[in-house]
């Protein structure tokens, strides 16, 4: 039986984690994430997993994506300036194809900004943080027992299309406790990464399958295999061929952007007869909950459109409900991100309105009523 | 060598893209040859390295090799030593690589006393990028950066290793190559985090703009410009004074992180330490 805890979502981030099977966490300590450091720091040997605290961020991800090419489920948790140190490392994930999971618990910025205040300002950053181009799954929770079941689902997606995952929480998930009835071990799905079925000699280590995503031995296995930043060939060694470059860097989109429909996951709340969609995901979702049902108490047509996934956009959704409502209002933490996907979207065909906050504070339910009312 | 072409290296990798006259070849010959002799387990080592001219190294040889990002070899190396503890893991980097860019990590993985090897082939400059000074190029040689002098004065690579607690600490040359593999051969024995600075010259980015174009004439510099820790030993200060030490230089018995984590691991699933 599922046993009922009261938890903050950093604890179920970890423990969802260990669920997932990983065992390895590097890490640097970061304002709000260090729970799941701290958290990970008692679990993980406990379980015959190993937490180190790397000198700095980068070294972090370094030491999580060594430990992922041996075949070991790896984590790094950190925070705005951390993430922005990370994001050439994450990149090379993308590259090398290394599984991994980055659990960035956002904070006000840029810069040091207000660490210990919640925003949802990396949004941006989580989809075009490092150089180059490359696909990006990004999920974001916003309740604590979804950090748990999101973490699971994180390492799932990273290990079937071998890419890092970042979990895009922010202060208020990350920090807020409620009650999580941990689900058994047993009704999880848990997803480990292909292998090669051919032997070494004949296996080429970047060949794609039909979906896109190579076999990957571990170091170990006796493959004796390659791994580079720089751009390579299915043998995983460097080529400078035009023909490679195009090739390899259309598939770090493709094996994404192909499965949209496994990857994607969203929530919808009182749209049936909305004229007024708000899209709210994470801490903000929260928010949108209140702000509807007071909208509908009023006799106002709201509903709530949550993108679980973040990165690949929920393109088909959102595109639907542009069709159907009168008005989408994008309520984020922050300038004004997230709307700008939307709009590019939603391209023209309903109204799309940003509610955007960064003064520290989440949005309140007032202000969201207040700006579905001017929208009705 | 032939045999051990055929047995470590990636043949249809070769020829290398390093340029004529470079030292790389020797001081990988060197590991190689120490590899060897030790018998290591061709499946259970890894060899990691940076980015740069030395950082190419491990695409040429024939185990699971991983070609990082700039200055991040030691941390990347670090996951896979924590993640396989019964692996040689071996780190080539480069004196930009390891010491300027990678400097943090450097000293890092050395107070761990992590037990990985880090041979740092030190050619005094950035070969790749054409010749930039590094934080091991000498004080006025000159560099693509430094066309008046490089002004910043050098790190000591031994110096500094021991300082940050590594245990085991050598320095020898292509010039020395014999002595560089027995000393590279001792250092993956060690258990505890190895340092070995191996000197080694680069004709087109340094030599050129420091008077020595012709490789035999850094190889003349590394032979006349070092002594050996034993025949140093035998001389008074005053007649070492301006040499550079070659040889095991600094060895000591310390705690061995990753042994001190799976008493970690013991304790904390309820065996005791």
């Amino acid at each position: 039986m599922a046993k009922a805890l009261l938890m903050q979502g950093n604890s179920a981030c970890a423990e969802g984690a260990l669920a997932a099977g990983a065992r390895f966490f590097a890490g640097y300590p970061i304002t709000p994430s260090t729970e799941v450091a701290e958290l990970l720091a008692k679990r993980l040997p406990q379980v015959g997993g190993t937490f180190i605290q790397m000198e700095d961020e980068i070294a972090g991800m370094a030491a999580t994506i060594g430990a992922a090419l041996t075949g070991v489920k790896s984590l790094t948790a950190t925070s705005g300036p951390g993430f922005s140190l990370k994001q050439e490392l994450i990149g090379y994930a993308s590259m090398a194809e290394v599984p991994c999971v980055i659990v960035n618990v956002q904070r006000v910025g840029p810069s040091t900004g207000q660490p210990t205040s919640p925003a949802q300002a990396d949004i941006m950053q989580a989809r075009w943080g490092s150089h180059g181009d490359r696909g990006v799954i990004a999920l974001s929770p916003s309740s604590v027992p979804e950090c748990y079941t999101l973490t699971v689902e994180a390492f799932n997606l990273a290990e079937k299309y071998r890419t890092p995952v970042v979990l895009l929480l922010d202060e208020i998930v990350g920090h807020m406790r409620e009650k999580i009835e941990i689900p058994d071990q047993g009704s999880l799905k848990i997803v480990n990464r292909k292998k090669p079925m051919l032997p070494p000699g004949e296996f080429l280590p970047y060949k794609p399958e039909a979906d896109g995503v190579p076999p990957m031995p571990a170091y170990g296995d006796g493959y004796r295999f390659h791994v580079t930043g720089l751009a390579h060939d299915y043998t995983g060694f460097p080529s400078g061929a035009n023909s490679t470059s195009h090739e390899l860097i259309a598939r770090l989109h493709t094996k994404i952007n192909d499965h949209v429909d496994d990857i994607v996951t969203f929530e919808e709340q009182n749209l049936d007869d909305a004229d007024i969609a708000v899209v709210a995901f994470g801490g903000t979702a929260r928010t949108a909950y209140a702000a509807i049902e007071m909208a509908r108490e009023q006799g106002i047509k709201a509903g709530l459109f949550r993108p679980i996934t973040i990165w690949p956009s929920p393109e088909k959704q959102l595109k639907a409900l542009a069709k159907k409502v009168k008005t989408i209002i994008v309520a984020e933490l922050n300038y004004g991100q997230y709307v700008g996907e939307v709009e590019r979207i939603v391209a023209g065909q309903t109204k799309v309105v940003s509610l955007p906050k960064w003064n520290n504070e989440p949005i309140t339910p007032a202000e969201m009523l207040a700006a579905i009312k001017d929208a009705n | 060598m032939e045999e051990l072409l055929k047995k470590y290296y990636r043949p249809n990798k070769l020829p290398h893209m390093w340029c004529p006259g470079c030292g790389n070849g020797i001081v990988t010959a060197a590991i190689v040859k120490a590899i060897d002799k030790l018998g290591l387990d061709q499946d259970k080592t890894t060899i990691v390295s940076g980015i740069g001219c030395s950082s190419r190294a491990p695409g040429y040889l024939h185990f699971d090799t991983l070609h990082t990002a700039h200055g991040r070899a030691l941390p990347f190396a670090t996951g896979i030593k924590l993640a396989k503890p019964d692996h040689k893991v071996i780190v080539i980097s480069g004196d930009g690589d390891a010491t300027a860019i990678g400097g943090n990590h450097f000293i890092h993985a050395a107070r761990r006393n992590i037990d990985i090897t880090l041979i740092v082939y030190n050619n005094n400059i950035y070969g790749m990028t054409g010749g930039q000074y590094s934080p091991l190029t000498p004080h006025m040689a000159k560099a693509t950066t430094a066309p008046y002098g490089n002004v910043d004065r050098a790190f000591d690579l031994a110096q500094l290793a021991k300082g940050a607690g590594a245990t085991f600490v050598a320095r020898s040359t292509t010039y020395h190559a014999k002595q560089l593999s027995e000393l590279v051969a001792k250092a993956i024995s060690h258990e505890g985090f190895s340092v070995v600075e191996a000197m080694t010259g680069c004709p087109i980015s340094f030599g050129r703009q420091n008077k020595m174009a012709k490789p035999a004439a850094l190889l003349a510099w590394q032979r006349d410009n070092t002594i050996t820790v034993e025949a140093a030993a035998k001389l008074k200060p005053e007649q070492v004074a301006g040499k550079i030490l070659i040889g095991l230089l600094h060895e000591e018995v310390a705690p061995e992180y990753v042994t001190e984590y799976a008493k970690v691991i013991k304790q904390a699933m309820g065996g005791g330490r």
